[in-house]
């Protein structure tokens, strides 16, 4: 199974690379790509300083064009998909049908993966971007079970990714306007969730209360770990009780599955987190290389080291992770 | 402009939902959408019933699409999307791509629900080409966007073969997981949910830590908690070529709502929305949580 590792920067790219990552993805410095976050992504000359030390590497670069282009504004994302074929990139990721066509149309040979955004959770759909735009590879939305990928894996026309750690988006990916409700602004359409700039930390006496754009996300007691307040993960009252309403701040980690993963016929593992820190993709990268280096050299005596695991968990979300829908304890 | 009544987005005992229709029949809507979109474990209305239903509304002078699912992850939901696709008589409101495929390879119309992520005039090219007749505007999209992909449309020319729907009542429906809220909030497990949905018809209110109504959940969908509301832009909607607006299905008070947007398509007055518990923002490109009263508007 491909490691495709996140390059949120240049440091995070060379990380990623020095530490094992068989491909880099990475977005342009606009809400072409879904993490369009400030100090985040490439242009100009770090662009072609990454791909080149990507290449030197053998590490494959995926450019994520992402988003879904807003009709305003079309010609950025056309763009885009012109200058990633011009840097002779190994894949573009992508979501949006009218984007694919133009893809399709102009660069018959630039190869096309179906990005988590565009929620194809079943054979049917992927028989029609497949079709249709000739994808050669889809990332699974986080919402299948195991099972159930590795049933979508036997009747997938293409390849398949999935996810296999990072943050957890609870959502159906692409079919979320969560943030928008609130804050203007989605992951559909500026590739943000939950953005920075409607986020504010404010104490009120012993409290710390966070909130986007006004709505009060959560309230931390001293001494609580306070979480970036994502709207899915924020504290809410239903019935009159108080709780995580839609999600706990958890990370996945499928690392238990990767026997499962690789047997079922899974092509790529994809690691989340391109707003992630440089020593965070070091890290991550580095164990997740030493377990799949592990698994080829003795598939059946597999098992997870205690050190990997540790080093996972304390850079998670809440310092916990979960198998996530993989495992569906909720189910 | 026509009217549609949307599927109905929550779950409702078998007679409730046979009651409800009785009562639709005989209002000014000119489209009904009649369908389970949300979760395949609600089965308190069969396909057979639902075409039951669709011939009987049909015969009331409504004309009738079939709804299907939005989130298919089993095998046993494409089959039964495929039933619903090979219906024979109904136009199908697909709300995923499975549909589309499994309609197009058919060569079959479709309308593109709401979940279909149409942001472009490329795209929508995308679907009129497999035969799409409506589509249904993703709900956080503005007039701006709007006229923009309206726009699009008339230069590839190809605005005048579609039609456009746009999501203008109800609480808006937002996000969509595997994972059930419904029964997260009463610590149930989604395989022994015990369809505890029947007991919220208008879904469940989750508010702020200071009370403020910010979601409601709907078993698997997250929907707003405030009302969509866009009786008071009816003009504005006429005057960027929407065909259909879309009102979704309240338990209480949808033919006074069906009356009002009756009356406001007209030109006759209509009361001004409360804009307590109301919201309009996605139209006016703000939050979709805002609400900009009439005065706002005139303001501008």
């Amino acid at each position: 199974m491909e490691l495709v590792c996140p390059a949120g920067n240049y440091p995070s790219l060379k990380a990623a690379v020095d530490n094992g990552a068989d491909a880099v993805y990475l977005g342009f410095k606009n809400e072409t790509n879904a993490r369009n976050f400030s100090g985040l992504n490439f242009r100009d000359r770090k662009l072609e300083q990454s791909l080149t030390y990507a290449r030197d590497h053998q590490v494959k670069v995926f450019i994520a064009i992402n988003t879904y282009p807003q009709a305003e504004r079309w010609q950025l994302w056309r763009d885009s998909i012109d200058m990633a074929n011009a840097l002779n990139v190994n894949a573009v990721i992508v979501a949006d049908i009218g984007l694919m066509e133009y893809a399709t149309q102009n660069y018959p040979e630039l190869p096309l993966h179906l990005s988590v955004q565009a929620s194809a959770t079943n054979h049917e759909s992927l028989r029609f971007y497949q079709q249709h735009f000739n994808i050669r590879r889809a990332v699974v939305p986080r919402v299948l079970s195991l099972s159930q990928v590795q049933n979508l894996v036997q009747h997938s026309p293409v390849d398949l990714e999935v996810f296999a750690f990072g943050s957890l988006c609870i959502m159906s990916e692409g079919r979320c306007h969560l943030s928008s409700y609130v804050t203007g602004e989605s992951p559909n359409m500026c590739g943000v969730c939950s953005p920075a700039r409607a986020v504010t930390w404010q104490h009120s006496g012993e409290v710390l209360e966070t909130r986007l754009n006004n709505v009060l996300i959560d309230r931390f007691e001293r001494g609580e770990n306070a979480g970036y307040p994502t709207l899915c993960k924020g504290r809410f009252e239903v019935n009159e009780r108080l709780s995580h309403v839609l999600e706990e701040p958890t990370s996945l980690n499928t690392m238990d599955l990767i026997p499962q993963l690789a047997a079922s016929g899974i092509k790529a593992l994809k690691i989340e987190g391109r707003q992630r820190s440089p020593a965070y993709v070091a890290q991550v990268v580095s164990v997740w290389r030493q377990a799949l280096d592990a698994y080829y050299r003795a598939p059946a005596d597999f098992r997870v080291d205690g050190v990997w695991k540790q080093t996972l968990k304390n850079v998670s979300e809440g310092s916990q992770t979960t198998l996530g829908a993989y495992s569906r304890p909720w189910q | 402009m026509k009217l549609s009544l949307g599927p109905i987005l929550y779950y409702w005992p078998r007679q409730v939902v046979m009651d409800y229709y009785e009562k639709m029949a005989s209002t000014a809507v000119d489209i009904i959408y009649l369908g389970e979109t949300v979760c395949s474990k609600r089965r308190e209305m069969r396909l057979h019933d639902w075409l039951e239903l669709a011939d009987h509304l049909t015969k009331q002078g409504k004309q009738v699409v079939l709804s299907s699912m939005t989130l298919l992850e089993a095998e046993s939901e494409l089959k039964s999307l495929r039933r619903i696709c090979d219906n024979g008589d109904y136009l199908v409101e697909a709300n995923d791509m499975s549909a589309i495929q499994i309609l197009a390879e058919r060569q079959l119309p479709f309308v593109a629900g709401p979940f279909i992520n149409l942001y472009n005039s490329p795209a929508l090219k995308v679907l009129v080409e497999q035969q799409m007749r409506r589509w249904v505007m993703p709900v956080e999209l503005s007039r701006l966007a709007l006229q923009a992909i309206h726009r699009g449309t008339e230069e590839m020319d190809i605005r005048h073969r579609f039609e456009t729907e746009v999501f203008a009542y109800g609480r808006l429906p937002l996000a969509y997981s595997a994972r059930c809220f419904t029964a997260r909030a009463y610590g149930l497990a989604k395989d022994d949910c015990n369809l505890i949905c029947l007991q919220h018809p208008q879904g469940m209110n989750v508010k702020s830590q200071d009370q403020q109504e910010v979601f409601t959940l709907n078993g698997i969908q997250t929907q707003s908690a405030a009302l969509y509301d866009l009786r008071e832009e009816m003009s504005e909607m006429k005057h960027e070529g929407v065909d259909v607006v879309r009102l979704s299905p309240t338990l209480e008070g949808m033919v006074e709502v069906i009356q009002a947007y009756d009356d406001a398509r007209h030109g006759r007055a209509i009361e001004a929305v409360r804009a307590e518990g109301q919201c309009n923002g996605y139209w006016h490109q703000g939050c979709g949580m805002d609400h900009q009263s009439s005065d706002d508007l005139k303001a501008d």
